[in-house]
């Protein structure tokens, strides 16, 4: 047994309201460069939908994540190491900006330096690729809310696949049944084809917490890596000709801030914590013959961290003890294997991913109450899952390689939690017999209520912060101090961009600190830590935004 | 005149490429890249850069056993002159013309395709210059030596030993100066080149990823051994450019 820590993420897409604003704000964080204007580390999809990029999943055509060879041994669905080689010249299956968007922006000046005349001004759309005009035909989210499926719905690769698997059981009118908001980042997979894509070996898996990360130094443009990932998650910023993915916000989880789509997220759907895992029991269960049984195969790699032979073990591999104890608070160990209402995303593609998802229950609701049920009564709910089999079909397909059993089990849990809290709000007896319908029992239930619903921040975001001792060994920590012109260099002579690169965590770090500590609200004469509506981290009242406060009213 | 292009020229060139390459490599790493453009354009690239490389991989093999092994080699097992020379030619010119081909595909492709050619910056027009003159006058004197009188100038008798005693630290700069001038003229460019290389695009072609036949498939990046990406500032160089590489995530 090899214990490795992992930094993983769990989502309840039940809470997700399609806001963007997690997107909008990692971009603002990360992605706000030339280069990466189409970069999404984290895009939220309408499902049914076709994704960003285009019909990602379409794994047919775009040849991401692993199958497994004759032998039964794992292999790169790109093909192998020779075949990989030989494509370098130009990679064979690569997305173009036709399958993202080609980014644009507006000609606003045009609107003030018009000259008079009978027509009004417009802004035309301009490509931020080739500066001419352009005619905007898609975006990141073009097909939100279901926009445009009643044409393009069946382009959905999950969609195609449930019609014909199951022609008989959907007639028409697919689309109107149910919807729901799919956020995705980098899934920090511990078997990650991304990396075992990369022909230079720039992409690296770290030992301390398991984020995956992009050497930019190593990084050589062979863009393999951006096929290799089934989720297509890697990017390649065509400014520097290097791939780019999402960091895990690592400069943040490394003193112990949750990451900022986490942060800002508007359901505050999402957890932060650490799963102990066999990183020796890895490839084994990423090679078991059966799709179906990668979800089993993926909840056995993870480790009890409550059992006294894994703190063992992760003793001895010099897990810290404050790790240890993150790992036995982590509330995604709890949501994936605990209560396993967690599902991995698209298990298939034989990566292990590492941010899980609690499967909506929520079209379910919502069609039991339009239908005039109560949608709140489990008996109403369980039928209603057996009954509805499109989208349990659908979701599985997205998270259990098509298992609909597994699914109906998860949902039913969330059935018999919704329908037991009621009862207990309603200050009946607790109706043990709910919880005992999906083996659970009332205590169990209600700490899982407590998590799902009315868990606070240090309870959501369990982030055990990088150690001193280990400094040398994480990025950023490493002598974060003694870079040329050392800490003060925030006020250098040409503004904001000139001179060396500034550390990004000191960057983040004093940015936080000013923000944080001075009476004055985000700083004015700065940009550094300049506060506006996408990097406000809930800290103060900047100026401007929020309206003046009435004297005696209490502060919220 | 002979000395200063045959005798010195070539080291200097050397020393210029293997100097350039080592500091690049220690001080621009993150500029060292393909630059690929297929994500603006992948028709085009994937005719012409598979037939471009593959024809210059192959050129530059050939160059190898032309300049490399001696004539004496190749004669003490039974390798006739002709035969020798119909397979140089044959090999050579369908590299040559692939190579030909390939770079006309991508340099029509970078010219007129608007995001491709947005994306070309002068560095990549001036590599392209070159890089274009040194395969042209390449295969001028290749085809020089078949139309041209009998069996042509036998350049192994001539650049070869030059190149060959030029890592002898004794340039055999008489019997370069004996050359045509289409040999004289390719040899400048070439070594013209190899002064632009470590400066351009080019370099990608040094870090050809050959060890990933090789590595295992994930990587684990261990305490001590440490990246080189972000936390020490290089000192003394300053990586210029734009805003955003000063920003750059890391
Ligand atoms: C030996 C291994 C080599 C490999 C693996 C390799 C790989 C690549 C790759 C991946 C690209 C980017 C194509 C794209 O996506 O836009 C590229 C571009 C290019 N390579 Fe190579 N290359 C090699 C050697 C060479 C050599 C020896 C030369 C020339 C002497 C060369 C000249 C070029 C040029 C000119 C381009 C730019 C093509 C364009 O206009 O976009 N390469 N190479
Ligand atoms: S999801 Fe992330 S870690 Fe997994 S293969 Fe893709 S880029 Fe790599
Ligand atoms: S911020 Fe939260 S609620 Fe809004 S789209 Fe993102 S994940 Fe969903």
């Amino acid at each position: 047994m090899r214990v490795m820590a992992q930094m993983g993420m769990v989502m309840n897409l039940d809470k997700c309201i399609g806001c963007h604003t997690c997107s909008v704000t990692c971009k603002q964080a990360w992605t706000n460069r030339a280069g990466t204007e189409y970069v999404w580390f984290n895009n939220v999809e309408t499902r049914p939908g076709q994704g960003y990029p285009r019909r990602y999943e379409d794994q047919e055509k775009w040849r991401g994540g692993w199958t497994l060879n004759k032998r039964g041994r794992l292999k790169l669905k790109g093909g192998g190491r020779l075949r990989k080689m030989l494509g370098l010249f130009a990679s064979p299956v690569q997305p173009e900006l036709k399958d993202y968007y080609e980014p644009w922006t507006y000609d606003y000046k045009n609107l003030v330096d018009a000259p008079l005349g009978d027509d009004f001004p417009v802004a035309r759309p301009k490509s931020l690729i080739t500066g001419e005009d352009t005619k905007v035909t898609w975006s990141a989210n073009w097909d939100d809310n279901l926009a445009g499926t009643s044409e393009m719905g069946h382009l959905d690769p999950l969609v195609e696949k449930v019609r014909r698997e199951s022609a008989d059981k959907i007639k028409f009118e697919f689309e109107q049944t149910f919807m729901f908001y799919l956020p995705r980042i980098c899934e920090h997979c511990l078997n990650p084809s991304c990396m075992a894509s990369c022909p230079s070996g720039a992409i690296y898996k770290r030992v301390e917490d398991g984020i995956v990360l992009v050497d930019q130094d190593k990084c050589r443009g062979w863009r393999q890596c951006v096929t290799g990932c089934p989720y297509k998650k890697i990017y390649f910023n065509h400014k520097t000709g290097k791939a780019e993915k999402c960091t895990f916000c690592y400069p943040r989880v490394e003193v112990g801030l949750p990451t900022v789509c986490s942060e800002t997220c508007v359901g505050r759907l999402r957890y932060l914590g650490l799963f102990l895992y066999d990183a020796d029991k890895v490839t084994e269960a990423a090679s078991v013959p059966e799709d179906r049984d990668l979800y089993q195969a993926q909840l056995d790699v993870l480790l009890d961290p409550n059992d006294p032979a894994v703190v063992a073990a992760a003793r001895e591999q010099e897990i810290p003890d404050d790790w240890i104890d993150a790992a036995q608070r982590s509330p995604v160990y709890a949501l994936a294997k605990v209560y396993r209402i967690a599902l991995p995303l698209h298990p298939e593609y034989r990566t292990m991913p590492m941010v899980w998802y609690v499967p909506p229950l929520s079209p379910i609701v919502d069609l039991l109450r339009d239908q005039g049920h109560d949608a709140e009564d489990h008996g109403n709910l369980f039928g209603a899952i057996d009954e509805l089999r499109i989208p349990v079909e659908y979701l599985a397909e997205l998270f259990t390689a098509g298992d609909t059993d597994m699914v109906t089990g998860v949902l039913k849990k969330l059935a018999a939690m919704r329908s037991y809290m009621r009862g207990i709000s309603l200050g009946n007896d607790p109706d043990d017999s709910i919880p005992e319908a999906v083996g659970m029992e009332g205590e169990t239930m209600y700490e899982m209520y407590r998590l799902m619903a009315i868990a606070k921040y240090e309870e959501r975001y369990v982030i055990p912060k990088a150690h001193v001792e280990q400094a040398h060994d994480l990025e950023e920590m490493g002598c974060s101090l003694d870079y040329d012109g050392g800490p003060g260099m925030q006020d250098s002579p040409f503004g904001e961009a000139s001179g060396v690169p500034t550390p990004v965590a000191v960057e983040t770090f004093h940015a936080l600190q000013q923000r944080q500590t001075s009476d004055a609200p985000g700083g004015r004469e700065t940009l550094r830590g300049r506060v506006n509506l996408l990097n406000w981290d809930g800290n103060g009242v900047p100026e401007g935004m929020f309206p003046d406060r009435q004297d005696g009213e209490e502060p919220r | 005149m002979d000395v200063l292009l045959w005798g010195i020229a070539p080291y200097v060139a050397m020393a210029v490429l293997i100097g350039g390459l080592i500091w690049r490599y220690r001080y621009d790493q993150f500029g060292w890249t393909t630059r690929s453009s297929q994500l603006y354009e992948s028709r085009l690239l994937r005719i012409g850069s598979p037939l471009f490389h593959f024809g210059i991989l192959a050129v530059v093999a050939g160059h190898f056993f032309g300049l490399v092994i001696p004539m004496s080699w190749t004669e003490a097992v039974g390798m006739s002159q002709d035969f020798y020379h119909f397979n140089a030619l044959f090999v050579g010119g369908v590299a040559g013309i692939g190579t030909l081909g390939g770079m006309a595909i991508l340099i029509y492709r970078r010219r007129k395709i608007g995001p491709v050619f947005m994306a070309t910056t002068r560095n990549d027009k001036m590599m392209y210059v070159v890089l274009a003159a040194a395969i042209v006058f390449g295969l001028w004197t290749t085809l020089a030596s078949v139309f041209l009188g009998g069996h042509g100038h036998n350049y192994r008798e001539t650049v070869a030993p030059w190149f060959r005693s030029l890592f002898i630290l004794q340039p055999d700069i008489a019997s370069m100066a004996a050359a045509p001038f289409s040999f004289h003229l390719h040899t400048l460019v070439g070594m013209l080149l190899f002064v632009i290389w470590p400066f351009t695009r080019l370099v990608h072609a040094f870090t050809a990823p050959l060890h990933y036949l090789f590595r295992p498939y994930i990587v684990y990046r261990s305490r001590d051994r440490r990246g080189s990406s972000s936390s020490p500032t290089r000192r003394g160089w300053a990586p210029v450019g734009t805003r955003d590489r000063d920003n750059r995530t890391r």
